[in-house]
């Protein structure tokens, strides 16, 4: 053992005889904290949620050990697909807020006096507390008499039961979606737009370039690697929601909460109000599936839209 | 306003002209407007009576500024020990993140040691895995540890992140070697050139940090609700979530909870705007 740690105590500099320098030893104190912990905390109960995924685990008592079952179960469940729907669905709209948000920081990125104002508003709902935006929202939502119905009526149009009728509740939940994701989709493609370099710019314009073509000709193209990432986070985030159905529908509207179960809602339903954590572990593992293949897909359509300099 | 153009774009005043600049507040004000609205609403349902609220059409202004939903909130709500809950998880949480990320991050990103690439790719792996996944195993451990419904619980796995201890390290690989190197000439020890020299560099990416474990340790609903089954120690977001339960429709007295509940995280960001953009742009917000 000591061979290793005078062996790797010489390895980083050699060229600098005589000074002390860092050893396996004490990389060992550095890292140990935080490789106990990922071990214990993550590795681990990801690895036990793998297991259990192919067992039955009762609420108390013993596992036993049940091959597929819990994954045809679950593949047969009508529930199941319902949620993946929604879950998909809810995906798709979030990411519809996206070229809002590039057109935005776009806009911000050319003000200069209040920019550090319009930021801070955009920013307000990413630090709000999750609970409290669904219940503002579930308010403003309501059938009889919420805002969004009043002044819908000022144009005519009539009032719905946003989040209670299941035909509408994702579509509501979407939209809050795209107003909390706006704040840091905008962070990051402010910080995209800023290494832009401004000499293209006033090149283009000097040829003659209009804003809005130095807008798809320069922008956009440069900005391509940050809208892919803020994509990539967006869709990650949005196929994990939880809060707002669990604020918006739970103990409040049962009919739409039957309709209207995401992926992880259902998780959480099945894996720790019913107990059935066997069943719950395998509907973890298809969301990490899904996760990846959602993920390995974009990776794969990037190479046609985005444009590394 | 020709004056205020050139200071706007330093080098290239002649690319804008002022009265071009209008149509962009204009858009970028009505946007606003719907960010803001549903928080404005909210403060006026505040100060609303139920009757007022549940009005067809509704009031938009409330007609005597009624205190009476605050009261309501914090005598039905122990506000000041969820409170207490929610800022105790977050001081660990945070405490816990900055120490072990940092020893973590300096030494993949300096000390070579054997299988320290293997290691930090099992980091990586675990960085891309979603937080649902570990939920089970987690839960599992806390209850076998009897630690349900118990401070340490809430926080000790937002204790550690493989995310932290990427950051960290992608910090101090940035960093230049001679300030390092020097103060080993002048008989630093590892431990004295990590923490007089590297950490103070570090400082902004262990502020982004500290901002993105604290938002989220502030936000967190699931794992809270998950380790907190009997209602003890229940930090703000299960607590207010309570609430809607308790409250179902006054809306006044909800509105109040969720207003009085997500003001301390607010006011915090207001203050540290920087620390806060900072950590977001440097990563993402990792759900």
């Amino acid at each position: 053992m000591t061979n290793v740690a005078t062996k790797s105590v010489r390895r980083p500099t050699g060229r600098r005889t005589g000074v002390s320098t860092p050893g396996a030893w004490s990389a060992l104190a550095f890292i140990a904290p935080a490789t106990i912990g990922l071990v214990a905390l993550y590795l681990w109960p990801f690895l036990s949620t793998l297991v259990k995924s192919f067992e039955d685990v009762p609420a108390f008592g013993d596992a036993t050990f049940v091959g597929v079952d819990n994954y045809t179960t679950l593949l047969a469940d009508a529930d199941f697909w319902k949620a993946l729907r929604n879950s998909a669905l809810y995906t798709v709209i979030v990411l519809l807020g996206i070229p809002v948000a590039v057109v935005l920081a776009a806009l911000i990125e050319q003000v200069g006096r209040g920019r550090a104002v319009y930021r801070v508003l955009f920013f307000l709902p990413v630090v709000t507390l999750p609970v409290a935006i669904g219940m503002v929202w579930r308010f403003i939502y309501n059938g009889d008499f919420g805002l969004l119905n009043y002044v819908l009526s000022w144009f005519g149009v009539d009032g719905q039961f946003w989040v209670a009728d299941p035909r509408f509740t994702i579509f509501a939940f979407g939209a809050v979606g795209i107003w909390m994701g706006l704040g840091i989709n905008l962070i990051i493609l402010g910080a995209g737009l800023q290494a832009i370099p401004k000499a293209l710019y006033e090149a283009s314009g000097l040829d003659g370039a209009g804003r809005v073509r130095q807008f798809f000709h320069i922008t956009l193209p440069l900005l391509s690697p940050s809208i892919f990432f803020v994509t990539i986070l967006s869709v990650i985030a949005a196929l994990q929601m939880f809060d707002l159905i669990f604020i918006m529908l739970r103990s409040v509207n049962n009919t739409a909460l039957t309709d209207s179960k995401t992926i992880v809602y259902l998780f959480y339903e099945k894996a720790f109000v019913q107990f059935h954590q066997g069943y719950g572990a395998a509907i973890a593992i298809v969301l990490l599936i899904v996760i990846m293949i959602a993920t390995a897909l974009q990776f794969r359509l990037q190479k046609s839209w985005v444009f590394y300099g | 306003m020709a004056e205020s153009t050139a200071r706007r774009a330093p080098g290239i005043p002649w690319r804008r002209k002022p009265s071009r600049t209008w149509p962009i507040h204009a858009i970028l004000l009505v946007s606003v407007a719907f960010m803001v609205v549903p928080f404005i609403w909210q403060i006026l349902t505040v100060f609303k009576t139920t009757a007022e609220v549940s009005r067809i059409p509704p009031a938009i202004w409330p007609e005597e500024f009624s205190l009476h939903s605050f009261e309501t909130f914090f005598s039905t709500v122990p506000f000041w020990s969820m409170f207490a809950v929610s800022a105790g998880s977050l001081t660990l949480r945070v405490a816990g993140q900055i120490v072990v990320a940092a020893l973590a991050g300096y030494a993949f990103a300096r000390i070579p040691f054997r299988g320290g690439n293997v290691l930090f790719g099992l980091f990586i792996v675990m960085l891309m895995v979603p937080s649902q996944l570990f939920l089970i195993g987690q839960y599992q451990l806390v209850r076998d540890l009897e630690m349900l419904d118990t401070l340490p619980a809430l926080a000790i796995p937002g204790m550690f992140s493989a995310f932290g201890t990427f950051l960290m390290r992608q910090a101090f690989l940035t960093m230049p070697k001679d300030y390092e190197e020097a103060a080993r000439l002048d008989g630093a020890g590892t431990f004295q050139v990590f923490w007089h020299v590297m950490v103070p560099m570090a400082r902004p990416t262990l502020a982004a940090l500290s901002v993105l474990t604290g938002l989220y340790s502030w936000n967190d609903l699931l794992w809270p609700l998950i380790v907190s089954p009997s209602g003890e120690n229940r930090p703000l977001p299960v607590g207010l979530a309570g609430l809607q339960g308790q409250f179902g429709t006054d809306y006044p007295t909800l509105m109040a909870g969720a207003l009085v509940c997500s003001l301390p995280l607010v006011i915090v960001f207001l203050l540290l705007q920087r620390q806060f953009f900072a950590g977001i742009a440097s990563s993402g917000l990792k759900g």
